[in-house]
């Protein structure tokens, strides 16, 4: 026990010789943090649009306004004619063209089909998805008002004709047409923040950086300089050497925990609804998970480029895209899907936003606890025992 | 400046880079991987969300509106509820992420013409996934509410569509993603291979000592300087070839505009990303600090600050001011331009400019500290 405290102060002090280490480490989750909580958004509005109404009428107008009143669209200019919106597109000044074509007014005064158009600028394929989703809206909204008033004036002509008794094949008398109303009601999030959801998903990213990439990088410095050679003819036995260089990043991992918790609440307004310990045994769990890859890490590789590469683009890279941590794993291929299930980062997701949003216990969570404790013990046994033969 | 010099330092570093091929592999490798996973594992179309239906009506009204949520294909309906199914264990063990609750009487009010409400109660925890379902049940129930509509006697005799609507798609008319990622990734991997690398390897010499060394030598800092880039600046190249080559064969991205443009821009932003590199060099004395920085100032940024994934204006303006001050975002806006609409370098002076002002100015700071040091 008192060998692995001299590793463990060892790890320490050579972390703060390292002067500039320390900050970098506290920095670095808070600059991903407010990455995170204040780019990531994936909300498109505002969506700058270019105006060719060849119509000039009132009803041209009316539906110019309801585009640039809607808030998903703003004016960036106007144009005469159809072949002079290229520029604007292609220079990225408008992102979207309304185009509506002469003859739009008498058309919809005469009960006749109006034509409108709609181009948008494709090579950003979510924003264009989402602002032709807008427009659509827009324009149906447009057209249901139409068809809706020419339904109400024809029933109320037949309505009158029937009045009359000059008529007798209408059938029935009119009635009004039954209408479904969507009441949505969001739980756990109800403004739909983008940011609820990202701002937790930076502590499972931060502790991969911490407690994954950096002890594997700082065993193999070891392995550079030549000391885990030395280290190797002490007394110390291996699994003392292995905690005690792992259980500094431990600490360092659960401050950076504490902090980002803090800093989500405090500054993103994001709830931690469930409780702290839960969250911190759970996070224990994960860490276990990651300090084993990391230890993986160090035994495959030979320098300080290659652990942190091999962790950065094998390892972390891949697990936060595929693990549903960002994007939803039921989008993806099948063979994906299933492969998301070897990876902890997945079960540690739906612990942080369990315990984060939706204030769950362990009777809920219970499976990914299970999961993560899994996975982590194989993973680092497996690590160790590589660790130590390459001791040998 | 001997070019001799210079061209006996490139030599070195890259018979260094050779023999360690597994972080060349990674360095030529992650591009495509990185490539394969955006073009077929990230998608940000949501399908097969998981419902639960809780239909109380039971009538054929209300299994009509059920049905033309499970048809739509945007949903998968995972479980029939009874009327005291416990609705929060279901979304908190994540069984469904959306729930359709039909009340009694559903079919009455619709027949009698009145107003029925349907609640679909959401897993606002992925808000993302929420709001477009949310989107997706709206369109459908507005779907409904129109065939009812035309459904009545008058309709018969009423122009069934008042509106045409016309929606184009120019550059990339199917919208997929990839269109628009393969751009953003080459402004990203440029990032990693030439500021990482670049500043990894003179800062392992500094920490091996063998900067010292070189120091001592009759070599002159900006052949030095010059020797250490150059290599990065060829995989660099390197790995953008490599990105274009794997677009166009697995997703059929083809370059529309001249590849000289293309060429000098991504010259001009290599020569920024190396000078970074350099700078970054300057200040770190450990490789793990090198790289701790080099994440934070340029990779994490090409990522989130660049347009290439968030949608620069939805940011708040402060964070919008900053993006100006990062060059991937011009690159970005240059390559989909180049790539995707086929123009050429002059539609974009503006941008062109900036990353030419970003290199000279990177370069130039970078050089003075390095030789102020006397590397």
């Amino acid at each position: 026990m008192y060998a692995l405290l001299h590793v463990v102060l060892k790890e320490f002090f050579q972390l703060r010789q390292d002067k500039k280490m320390i900050p970098v480490m506290i920095v670095g989750p808070l600059v991903q943090l407010l990455a995170l909580g204040y780019a990531a958004n994936m909300d498109v509005n505002d969506i700058p649009m270019v105006l060719v109404d060849e119509d000039r009428t009132a009803a041209s107008r009316d539906l110019a306004n309801r585009f640039s009143g809607s808030g998903y669209f703003h004016l960036a200019g106007a144009e005469d004619t159809v072949d002079r919106i290229e520029p604007w597109l292609v220079e990225g000044r408008a992102q979207i063209a309304l185009v509506i074509r002469r003859g739009y007014g008498a058309a919809v005064a005469g009960g006749r089909t109006a034509k409108v158009q709609v181009v948008a600028d494709g090579t950003d394929a979510n924003s264009a998805v989402v602002g032709l989703g807008y427009a659509s809206r827009i324009v149906s909204g447009v057209g249901a008002g139409l068809l809706r008033a020419g339904i109400d004036r024809e029933s109320h002509r037949l309505a009158a004709l029937a009045g009359q008794g000059q008529s007798t094949v209408v059938g029935p008398g009119p009635r009004s047409v039954g209408q479904v109303e969507l009441v949505p009601r969001v739980w756990y999030n109800p403004d739909l923040r983008s940011r609820w959801f990202y701002v937790p998903a930076v502590l499972a990213m931060v502790l991969m950086l911490v407690t994954m990439m950096l002890p594997s990088m700082a065993v193999v410095r070891e392995k550079e300089i030549g000391t885990l050679e030395q280290i190797s003819v002490t007394p110390l036995q291996s699994w003392q050497l292995i905690l005690g260089k792992l259980v500094p990043y431990v600490v360092i991992g659960l401050v950076d925990m504490l902090l980002i918790v803090a800093l989500a609440r405090a500054v993103f307004g994001v709830p931690l609804r469930g409780s702290l310990l839960l969250l911190t045994f759970l996070t224990l769990l994960y860490v276990l998970n990651t300090l084993g890859l990391g230890l993986l890490v160090s035994t495959m590789v030979n320098t300080q480029q290659q652990a942190m590469m091999f962790s950065a683009f094998v390892l972390m890279v891949p697990m936060i895209y595929l693990s549903g941590l960002i994007f939803p794993i039921e989008n993806m291929p099948q063979l994906f899907q299933i492969g998301s299930y070897g990876i902890p980062v997945r079960y540690y997701g739906n612990v942080i936003r369990g315990v984060f949003l939706k204030g769950s216990g362990i009777g809920v969570l219970w499976p990914d606890a299970l999961a993560l404790l899994g996975i982590g013990t194989t993973v680092l046994a497996l690590a160790s025992m590589r660790f130590r033969k390459s001791l040998d | 400046m001997s070019l001799r010099k210079v061209w006996a330092i490139a030599g070195k570093e890259l018979r260094q880079a050779s023999r360690d091929p597994l972080s060349l592999a990674m360095l030529l490798g992650v591009p495509t991987m990185m490539l394969v996973m955006y073009g077929y594992a990230i998608n940000f179309d949501v399908r097969h969300v998981r419902l639960a239906v809780r239909d109380l009506d039971k009538s054929a009204a209300s299994r009509d509106l059920v049905a033309s949520f499970v048809n739509s294909t945007y949903f998968d309906q995972v479980a029939d509820l009874a009327a005291n199914a416990d609705l929060e264990r279901l979304t908190e063990r994540r069984v469904a992420r959306a729930i359709l609750a039909i009340p009694e009487g559903y079919a009455r009010d619709l027949e009698a013409g009145r107003v029925a409400k349907v609640q679909l109660i959401l897993d606002g925890a992925d808000a993302n996934t929420a709001t477009t379902v949310l989107g997706y049940a709206s369109a459908l129930i507005g779907a409904a509410n129109a065939r009812m509509f035309l459904a009545s006697p008058a309709a018969e005799r009423v122009n069934r569509s008042p509106i045409d609507y016309q929606p184009r798609v120019w550059y990339n008319p199917e919208l997929r993603s990839t269109q628009f990622l393969v751009p953003g990734l080459v402004g990203f991997i440029l990032m990693l291979t030439a500021v990482v690398s670049t500043a990894l390897s003179v800062v392992r010499e500094k920490e091996r000592g063998t900067l010292e060394q070189l120091r001592v030598t009759s070599l002159r800092p900006s052949e030095l300087i010059a020797g250490k880039v150059l290599p990065y600046l060829g995989i660099s190249l390197t790995a953008t070839a490599i990105i274009l080559v794997a677009a166009r064969l697995l997703f059929g991205v083809s370059v529309r505009g001249p590849y000289l443009d293309l060429f000098v821009a991504t010259l001009i932003y290599l020569i920024g990303a190396l000078g970074f590199g350099l700078l970054v060099s300057s200040f770190a004395d450990t490789q793990a600090m090198a790289f701790q920085v080099a994440m934070v100032t340029s990779m994490l940024p090409a990522i989130f600050l660049s347009g290439f994934i968030f949608p620069i204006r939805s940011m708040p303006l402060a964070v919008q001011v900053l993006t100006y001050a990062v060059p991937a975002r011009y690159f970005n806006v240059i390559l989909r331009g180049v790539i995707l609409k086929g123009a050429g370098l002059a539609s974009y002076g503006r941008d062109v400019a900036f990353l030419v002002l970003y290199a000279t100015a990177v370069m130039g700071v970078a050089y003075a500290r390095l030789t102020r040091k006397e590397v």
